[in-house]
């Protein structure tokens, strides 16, 4: 087959659109033709960020809030892989509890806020309460879908091999409705963002959100900007682990074979 | 020792009978193929000897001296490999045990790919990975679902070779369903027509093996093709 050697192939070229973008910011900024109370030149931002580094504060809350992520990440995740487990593979299961789910899953989760700070007040279990609640979904409809799709033909050769129920779990289920599975996880980590951003934002004494509204009150709009930052370089930095597995569980694929 | 034996099968799906009050018993160690047109009904005839369809009246026997649940084995159209193991892991799966698999790949004559990927293989090279998945497990009975027929002429030819080859030395019993007259001649020594689910010739194949294209192995041919085109 012929290289295909576009000069767009090249690994610089996704940055280029970002960096030609915080070079016109910051030209724009330094030439006072967009006013800093609007909008921070990127070099107050990386200040703001150097600042804060310093003073040990941007690692702390940075910290606390990758720890609240982490957490309702995994209790939603779990909860979702083993309900998508349960009603994929037993019919029971999928009869009684799958309709409910689907149901309160085209609820917006976020909508729950108002009831989850009359729960749980705006401490700790609330933001990750949200967290859970927002990446339980995602993971469970793509297990769930992704063991409904797993080729019959594979099961039937499964079965006419006398493969007993795990072992056909296992090395024929499992792994057919991981590509599935993983697109979800991938997804519930946006989630899992998101519902932190939102609910760090309405109430709380420390993390990335509570930053940001308290920055907002003394109109620091470096550290506004730093904020938003902050929440892409993790959202990406999330996104790069998520693909990392993909590469590492999917290596039989044609897809993630290829350099 | 086993054989198969069906006595007055029939199966219906809702109000369309595929087959008809089957009567048929199948040697042990024997070589039957079985011919027909698209739909016949063959290939359900096949599924329930796999018992992966249920008979609708009539009953499904396994004699056997040694008394045990024989070991029946598919190879299907497709290759049913398991995209996301690797060759020698797709055979182990199907392996009485990890020498054997071993050494079935081997026999295949495809051992220098036990570490590729499933679809790093050409057609024809998952077919013959299937086969060496099926050989594995020992099998008492070994079923064909025309698992030649996505393959292309020359492919077709080396694969009846190795599977003739490897019958002989393993002596499975072995059932072939497949549209393709000349290659039922090829390999059985039984060939059985069935048309509108009823079995409508029962023919032994006298021929010498391995088999040649000469005056006997035509008339063969002719006269099952002709009962398939007259019905």
């Amino acid at each position: 087959m012929k290289k295909i050697n576009n000069w767009y192939n090249n690994q610089l070229i996704p940055w280029l659109l970002p960096i030609i973008a915080i070079i016109i910011w910051q030209i724009l900024g330094q030439y006072k033709i967009i006013s800093s109370s609007i909008l921070p030149t990127p070099f107050d931002v990386i200040e703001a960020a150097i600042q804060l580094t310093k003073s040990g504060k941007l690692q702390e809350h940075v910290w606390i809030s990758t720890q609240r992520a982490l957490i309702g990440f995994f209790i939603g995740g779990i909860i979702g892989f083993i309900l998508g487990l349960l009603n994929g593979t037993v019919k029971f299961f999928e009869k009684t509890t799958d309709t409910t789910m689907q149901m309160i899953r085209t609820i917006p989760h976020l909508a729950l806020i108002p009831l989850v700070i009359l729960w749980f007040g705006i401490g700790e279990s609330a933001k990750i309460f949200l967290v859970a609640l927002g990446v339980m979904f995602p993971v469970y409809i793509n297990t769930f879908s992704g063991i409904q799709n797993v080729d019959r033909r594979l099961i039937e050769m499964g079965s006419v091999y006398g493969l007993s129920k795990w072992k056909l779990f296992v090395n024929i289920i499992l792994p057919g409705a991981l590509p599935s599975i993983l697109v979800g996880i991938r997804y519930a980590l946006g989630v899992m963002w998101m519902s932190l951003i939102v609910a760090e934002t309405i109430g709380a004494d420390s993390g990335i959100g509570f930053m940001a509204t308290s920055a907002r009150e003394f109109m620091q709009m470096d550290i506004v900007v730093l904020t938003i930052v902050l929440y892409a370089i993790l959202g990406k930095l999330s996104d790069v682990i998520a693909k990392l597995f993909e590469h590492r569980f999917l290596k039989w694929s044609p897809v993630y074979r290829k350099k | 020792m086993i054989n198969i034996e069906l006595k007055n099968v029939s199966k219906r799906y809702g109000d369309n009978e595929v087959l008809h009050n089957i009567d048929l018993s199948i040697e042990q160690g024997s070589f039957t193929a079985i011919v027909g047109r698209s739909g016949c009904g063959k290939s359900t005839l096949l599924r329930i000897i796999a018992k992966l369809e249920q008979i609708t009246t009539g009953e499904l026997n396994f004699s056997s001296n040694e008394a045990s649940n024989p070991k029946i084995r598919i190879m299907f159209q497709d290759d049913r490999l398991l995209p996301w193991k690797s060759i020698i892991k797709n055979i182990e799966l199907g392996a009485v045990n990890p020498a054997v698999a071993k050494e079935s790949l081997e026999k295949v004559g495809l051992i220098d790919k036990q570490h590729d990927w499933p679809d790093q293989l050409s057609g024809g090279q998952k077919q013959r990975i299937a086969l060496a998945r099926a050989l594995a497990s020992n099998p008492d009975i070994l079923l064909f679902d025309e698992p030649l027929g996505a393959l292309d002429a020359l492919t077709r030819i080396e694969m009846q070779n190795l599977i003739e080859g490897l019958w002989q030395q393993q002596k499975f019993t072995s059932l072939l369903v497949t549209h393709d007259v000349t290659e039922a001649v090829r390999l059985a020594d039984r060939v059985i027509v069935i048309d509108r689910g009823a079995i409508q010739l029962d023919e032994r194949i006298d021929l010498p093996r391995p088999r040649e294209r000469n005056d006997k192995f035509t008339y063969y041919e002719t006269k099952i093709l002709n009962q398939i085109l007259e019905g």
